[in-house]
């Protein structure tokens, strides 16, 4: 108080309280020190153009996307784009409401009965994002009274509903059938119980062993709830996911899943059997309260998802690329997420977030872009360099893809 | 039913094996700060504590319990209330 230069100001701020950004330092400690290291900041790539599915112009750079989860190559499909470009012209750029008030347009109606369809089933709600999906559907249906028992490795979007909301939240340890069974013999019986699972885990690409926790998750009385995001389109006789490729697909009450991968748009939804689903558009305030998906994103998830209906050729393409990936990345040498390709997404372990960040930026001048995951979204504070596959991806990119994994491994010293 | 000395004595044995700082424990004893655990331990440590005790200490009830003392008053609760 002394001080004269200060004196003014300190008697105008009052008691003095913390600035609320200072529980960020050491994160924006942390982005400091990598990017002095010289490396190109991976989380804020542009792409300048994009020419297909599985090309784009990055820094002026011809690159080859392999960490879009554009499973099925949908975005630039004729049908798909003439869909969108129609409802476009016909109902112009946007709703400007919630479903529940003017923001239910013709083109909402049919990308629900496009979803009924796809899954057989008799119940489907599209939610602005996948992230709304599960925000809403778990936070609504799991009351106060309730038990939600979930997969610790679950994606945030589950972390985040289940946040929302006020039930008792149990995790068990990832993919642990027993240990799910153990903590649903332990909740009251008479109380609400919802298991939340994920058909592929996103982080090491991964699959549910969904058969025997459906049928655990039965035994306890449970309803249980799916998020197939990564799977649909792709795994499945039908392209229904995991629960219907491992036979259990009827004892599943609720599949969440997205538009924005194997669809090639944005949006979530929820689909379900339940007599009373359709109460919940009037209760699930992450539909009520947002103003629906525009017409031309509807128009393009429906074309799409029908077309996902017919696409046995490119699902069985994409298996293809999955197991050649997998099984050239690792001769080379790199370690990865799963033993065996589960999905068409491969993990590439990398031992540090500096190593990760300097494999990441030399696959880049190289013409690759794949995604850079690290802690907390990724589990046991890995760092992860995640592929991607398109069904697009042609053979030839695919050995393309191997070559330059093999310069960049060798540059940064990741393998010999 | 287990009182609460015998309660304390099974928990700070099943602490041990996560203990790498050699922490002396105590009642007062935090399990994030004073033991430095990060949420996989923290997930590991419950798992062992439900199985052990035969009870269920959810992500809610863990926000609140900070210390030693209080989770040994968090699973005595627990055993009183079968």
């Amino acid at each position: 108080m002394t001080d004269p230069g200060i004196e003014g100001t300190a008697a105008a701020e009052g008691p003095s309280s913390p600035d609320l950004f200072s529980k960020f330092d050491p994160l924006i400690q942390q982005r400091e020190q990598l990017l002095a290291s010289g490396v190109t900041d991976p989380f804020n790539l542009v792409m300048e153009r994009v020419e297909s599915p599985t090309v784009a112009i990055c820094n002026g750079r011809r690159t080859i996307l392999l960490g879009t989860y554009n499973y099925m190559g949908m975005t630039f499909d004729p049908d798909v784009v003439a869909a969108g470009h129609k409802a476009l012209d016909e109902f112009g750029s946007g709703t400007t409401g919630s479903r529940v008030l003017n923001g239910t347009y013709g083109g909402h109606k049919a990308v629900e009965q496009a979803l009924c369809d796809f899954y057989a089933m008799d119940h489907a709600m599209v939610f602005s994002t996948g992230y709304q999906a599960n925000l809403g559907i778990i936070s609504t249906i799991a009351g106060k009274e309730d038990y939600i028992v979930l997969d610790i490795d679950s994606h945030a979007s589950i972390y985040d509903g289940c946040a929302l909301g006020n039930a008792q939240i149990v995790p068990f340890r990832h993919n642990d059938v027993e240990a799910l069974e153990k903590r649903l013999k332990r909740i009251p019986e008479d109380a609400g119980k919802l298991v939340v699972l994920e058909g592929v885990y996103s982080m090491l690409g991964d699959v549910a062993p969904l058969k025997e926790m459906v049928a655990v998750s039965k035994a306890a009385g449970a309803m249980v709830l799916v998020d197939e995001a990564h799977s649909m389109g792709f795994i499945g006789e039908h392209g229904r996911g995991v629960a219907e490729a491992q036979g259990v697909i009827d004892d599943v009450d609720f599949i969440i899943g997205t538009f924005s991968k194997s669809v090639g748009t944005v949006g979530g939804f929820c689909v379900s059997n339940h007599p009373k689903f359709e109460i919940l558009r009037l209760v699930c305030r992450p539909y009520v309260f947002t103003a629906s998906l525009p017409p031309s994103v509807v128009a393009t998830a429906a074309t799409s998802i029908r077309k996902l209906m017919d696409s046995a050729d490119k699902r069985a393409h994409l298996w293809e690329n999955s197991k050649r990936l997998h099984a050239g990345l690792r001769q080379l040498g790199f370690t990865l997420g799963t033993d065996e390709p589960q999905s068409a997404i491969i993990a590439v372990i990398m031992p540090d977030l500096e190593t990760g960040a300097a494999m990441w930026e030399a696959l880049l001048q190289e013409g690759l872009y794949v995604n850079l995951a690290r802690p907390p979204a990724t589990p046991a504070g890995m760092t992860l360099l995640r592929c991607s596959l398109c069904a697009l991806h042609s053979e030839e990119q695919v050995g393309e893809i191997l070559g330059m994994f093999a310069a960049a491994g060798r540059a940064t010293g990741c393998i010999s | 039913m287990p009182d609460r000395q015998s309660i304390y004595a099974k928990v700070v044995e099943m602490i041990a094996p996560f203990n790498k700082k050699g922490v002396s424990i105590t009642e007062a004893t935090r399990f994030a700060q004073d033991l430095e655990w990060d949420s996989l331990t923290v997930l590991d440590f419950v798992a062992n504590v439900e199985d052990e005790f035969d009870v269920i200490i959810s992500m809610n009830m863990q926000a609140e319990i900070e210390t030693v003392g209080q989770l040994v008053d968090a699973l005595q609760r627990l055993q009183d209330g079968k």
